[in-house]
Parts: C-alpha cells; structure tokens; sequence
C-alpha cells in the first residue's frame, strides 16, 4: 500500500515538476501556430484579391466608357480623342490578327523542337538545348521589340517585302495583302517577333508533356515496328492531347497581352482600311503603352482601361482554359500508368 | 523451292508501304531538326546582336552620366540604371516574404482546401497575366489616387508580378520535400511552424532562392507595368515619391527616337538588361542543381 502511494506520489512529483513547463512550450507552439497560420492564409488571400482587385478597379475606371459605349465598342472602329468617340475594333482586330500569325509560326515549330528534345536528340546535347530554349523565354520583351524594330523590320522589308510587292502588285486580293510603305512594320512583323517570343513556352511544355508518356507505351509501338514519326503522331499526340493543346493555349495567353515586343514594330497607327500585313496597325497593348500616360482623364483614359478589361478577359479564358487542360492531363497521367 | 516465289512477292508487296512509311519517318523528323535549328538561330541572332551592338554603346560614361537630352552628345544611363536598381531590389523585397507565405500556405496548409485549390488556379494564372494590366491597375488604385506618378507605384506594380512567381517556385519546391521530414519533426515535439520554418523551409531553402532570382530576372526587363506607375525621369533621382529614371522606359523611348546618340544608347541598355538577365538565370540554374 505504502509502496504503491509512494510509488504514485513520485510520478505526481515528476509530473508536478514538469507541468510548469510543458503548457509555456506548448503555449508558444500554438500562438506560433496560430500566428504562422493566419499569416501564410492571409499572404494566399491577397494573392487571390489581387486578381478580383484588378477586375474590379477596371471596371470601375471602364465605366464611364462603358456606360457610354456599351458592348459597341466592340465592333466599332472609329478611334477619335479630340471628339471624344471611341471604339476598340482596330485593336481588339491587331491583337487578335497578330497573336494568330504568332500561334500559325510557333506550333509546329515548338511541336519539332519537342519531338527534337525527346526522341531525336542525343542524350549529351538534350540538356543544353534544352536549356538554350528556356533561356530563349528568359530574355525581357524589350530585348525583341527592340532587335525587332532596328535589325529584323528593314530586313524584312528588303528581302520579302519588296519582292512580293514586285510579284503581287497587280494582283487583287494578293496585292492588297502586301501593299504599304516598305518598311517591313506591321501586323505580319509583329506576328513573327511574337511567335519567336512564344516559341520557348510552347517548347517547353509540350516537351514537359511528351516526358510524361509512359515509357512502356512507346516500347510497345517501337515493339510492333512503328517508325519515331508513327510513335510520335500515333501515340504520344494522342496520349497528351490536353497537355499540347494547354501549352498552345498558355503561349496563345502570353501573346495576347505581350506588349513591348509589339508596340515596337506594329507602327502604331489606327487604321482598318487595308487587309495588308505590311501596313501599319495597332493592337490593344500598344495602344495603352503609346496613348495611355498622355490620355486626358475622362473618356479617353476610360476607353483605354476599357481595353485594358478586355484584353484581361480575353487572357484570362484563354488561360483558364489552359490551365484546366494542363489539369487534366495531370489527372489521367494518375489513372492510366 | 516453290515456297520461295510467293514469298518474294510477298515481301515486295510489303515493302512498298513499308519504305513510304520510312520516307515519312525521315521527313517528320528532319522538319523537326530544322525546327531545332530555327529555334537556336533566333537565339544566337538576337544576342549576337544585342552583344556587338551593345558593347559597341557601352562607355564610363554608360554608368558615370545622366541621360541626356534630345539630339546631344555624350551622357549616360547612370539615373536610369540606379532607379531600375532600387525599384527592382525593393519590389523583390516587398514582394518576396508575400510569395514565400501564400506558398507556403498552399504547401502546408492549404493542400485540400478550396482556399487552397482556388488560390493555386489564380496564382497561376498571374503568372501569365498581361503585365500591361497590372501596371492599369496600380494606375488606378495609387498614381491616380496620389495624383502623381512615382517610383512607389513602381515598386508596387513589380512587386504584384514577384509574388506570383515566387509563390508557384516555392509551393513547388516545398512539395518536393518527403513527408518523412515533416512526420520526424514532429514525432520530436516541434509545432508546426516550427516544422516549416527550421525543416521543411530550410531543406527548400535553395528552391526558394532560385524562385527568388528568377523573379528578379523576369521584372529586370519589365517594361509595360512601369509605363505608367514610375514613369521616367530624365534628371538622377533617389526619391522613390517622384516620378523615376529606369532602364526600360528609357530603353523604349530612346530606341523608338530617330536620334543616333539615344538609340546607341538604347542599345546598351539593352546590352545591360540581357546580360544581367541571363546572368540571374544562370545564377539560379547553377544554384538549384548543386543543391538537388
């Protein structure tokens, strides 16, 4: 009886001993906890008002255009500060149109240099190419917009530019696509400065994709004697279908609402009269980076932000979508090896 | 003997398709060789260029002089260089502890929830947003609202483009951690956060560093989002209240000049952007390989 009360007292002694010490400790793990909790939720709250932030001060700084104009704005063209009339067709069209020469250059370009990187390349030379490109996506819009404009335009204008105007002058519909001043800006050379833009982001995720194919299903096609191009275009295509098409689309996103690299050679000018590639023109970005820090407050400025929303609605789909697709990819990639 | 007849035929028969079929093998995969090589050429034309042509524009006095004005000799990209300098440092500064929490946050805390799933989706696509539109933004919310522009709005307009980047490298990095750690840390008694910031931060220590640099990278070049937030200034300025020099702007208005003087010196902005870009890069490549 002694022994066991004695016995028992010693574990309440030691636990007496310890209990001044252990809640302090554990006090400080849960205020730590708490605070670091709140702290990482609050940083991941504002990441996410960010985005309803910028949606809403464009709306508020687009309204006055918006009450205005309404959703005519999108297909009107006329552009006129001194008389206070706006409307967005020629950028929202310059946006579109160059973004489209982009995509039409870089998707097979970037689908070769992935099917490069994963099945033609040797093992030594995948890395620094591999690198080589990702660099390529590196280097600031500036840089290209620049080169662009002061290296790339006059040989465009002198080596394809000229010719075809020689070849196609007469021509009706031909001859209306290359006609303009020959000093190669325009929508065809903003498109191309774009496309060398996007084509490391494209690259690169599809080569990411074309890595996540099972090994053990090209096996299988080499097994039964498919060629690399039947391997390629028969089973990894199909297998990464979504991841392609995403990484078309986060290129697409980027060429949207790149902006320098296209405010240096479109030529800045609003105008829809000519189909031609060579003539200068004007996209949304260019528009706002030109006009928007000499725009007068009123209509003006409100038509520019007006722009800015669009294009941040047009990316932000393009985007969304990208992304859902790259998910989706990511799920089946679970369910199928 | 009559067996080997029909199997000749049979042979030919098959070859035919078969070589087809080899043809197209050969042509797919020599368009994609030369897709490669198109790729590169880009590559090296345009930094071949922005190298010659930029060190072509480079002096002491590049680093020594202010800009100067229209149509002048001399000067340099001295106030520019220092503005970009201090808005870059202090956006990455602003910006980065932001990053690090909400990546940790998706990390660890929020890998299940909807908070945690929407966060992610958002953040991610920041990442690609046009940067144009974050620079309308803080048009909106600071330089209209202070009536002036300055080089706080910079700061903050770089700063909502660091904080994408930064949190996707360190969710990313964090998520390469093994559990292992994490159970260890706290089978030994450690609070959570105490697990985070000694274990699991610690182990992605150089992930997130590299995420770091690459942020710097990206608003090193940065142009649109400063077009209206920093503006420029043509005089050496220290005080971010002000409108402020920085190389971008500067590289954009000179390059689009018919002035000889400017545009040389556009180029050797330019010459200082991509080599300081590519450096950072590289920085964080090398960095990120010897630790994983």
């Amino acid at each position: 009886m002694d022994a066991t009360l004695g016995h028992s007292s010693t574990i309440r002694d030691s636990q007496a001993m310890q209990m001044p010490e252990q809640p302090s400790v554990r006090r400080a793990g849960t205020i730590g906890d708490l605070i670091f909790g709140v702290a990482t939720r609050a940083a991941a709250v504002i990441t996410l008002l960010l985005l309803v932030g910028i949606l809403v001060s464009l709306f508020i700084g687009a309204w006055p255009s918006i009450r205005e104009f309404g959703l005519k704005f999108l297909w009107t063209a006329e552009w006129d500060p001194v008389q206070e009339k706006f409307g967005g067709l020629v950028m929202i069209y310059g946006t579109l149109a160059t973004s489209a020469i982009a995509l039409l250059i870089a998707v097979p370009v970037s689908f070769g240099i992935a099917l490069f990187l994963t099945e033609l390349s040797p093992k030594w030379l995948k890395r620094p190419l591999g690198t080589a490109i990702e660099l390529l996506a590196a280097i600031p819009s500036i840089v290209y917009g620049m080169w662009g404009l002061l290296v790339f335009s006059p040989i465009l204008a002198t080596y394809v530019q000229q010719p075809l105007q020689k070849a196609f002058g007469g021509v009706p519909v031909l001859g209306a696509l290359v006609s303009g001043a020959p000093v190669g800006i325009g929508i065809l050379s903003a498109g191309i400065i774009l496309a060398i833009m996007i084509i490391p982001f494209i690259a690169a995720v599809m080569r990411d994709v074309f890595e996540v194919t099972p090994a053990m299903l090209k096996e299988s096609a080499y097994g039964l004697g498919a060629t690399t191009w039947e391997v390629m275009s028969r089973v990894v295509l199909p297998y990464t279908k979504a991841g392609v098409i995403g990484g078309i689309m986060l290129g697409l996103g980027r060429a949207l609402g790149e902006t320098m690299a296209v405010t240096f050679v479109i030529g800045n000018f609003n105008q829809l009269d000519t189909l031609s590639l060579f003539e200068a023109a004007n996209s949304i970005t260019s528009a706002l980076a030109n006009e928007f820090a000499e725009a007068t407050p009123g209509l003006h400025e409100a038509s520019l932000i007006y722009l800015g929303l669009i294009l941040f609605f047009i990316t932000f789909v393009v985007l969304a979508l990208s992304k859902l697709l790259l998910l989706r990819l990511r799920r089946n990639e679970g369910k199928r090896t | 003997m009559s067996a080997i007849a029909p199997a000749a035929a049979r042979t030919d028969y098959r070859v035919g398709p078969h070589r087809r079929r080899k043809i197209v093998n050969q042509i797919a995969l020599t368009l994609s060789l030369l897709a490669m090589a198109f790729g590169l050429v880009w590559l090296i034309w345009i930094l071949w260029d922005t190298l010659i042509l930029g060190a072509k524009g480079l002096t002491l006095a590049t680093f020594t002089e202010s800009t100067p004005p229209p149509n002048a000799e001399g000067g340099g990209l001295a106030n520019a260089i220092v503005g970009s300098l201090i808005m870059v440092l202090a956006a990455t500064g602003v910006g980065t502890p932001i990053g690090i929490l909400a990546g940790i946050y998706l990390a660890e805390y929020g890998q299940r929830t909807w908070l945690g799933h929407v966060t992610r989706f958002i953040n991610d696509i920041l990442l690609s947003a046009p940067s144009i539109v974050i620079g309308l933004f803080v048009y909106a919310v600071i330089v209209a609202k202070a009536r002036t522009f300055s080089g706080y709005a910079g700061v903050i307009a770089l700063a909502l483009i660091v904080i994408p980047v930064v949190v996707r490298t360190t969710e990313n990095m964090l998520q390469l951690i093994p559990n292992s750690l994490r159970e260890a840390a706290v089978a030994l008694g450690a609070p959570k956060w105490v697990m985070i910031w000694r274990v699991t931060l610690k182990a992605a220590r150089a992930g997130v560093v590299t995420g770091v640099l690459l942020a710097l990278a990206r608003i090193a070049g940065e142009t649109a989002p400063l077009l209206f937030t920093a503006l420029s200034n043509q005089f050496f300025s220290l005080n971010l209240g002000d409108p402020m020099a920085n190389l971008p702007v500067t590289i954009f208005k000179f390059a689009m000049s018919p002035f000889a003087n400017w545009q040389q010196m556009a180029w050797a902005g330019v010459f200082l952007i991509t080599v300081g870009v590519l450096a950072l890069n590289i920085l964080a490549r090398v960095l990120f390989r010897q630790r994983h």
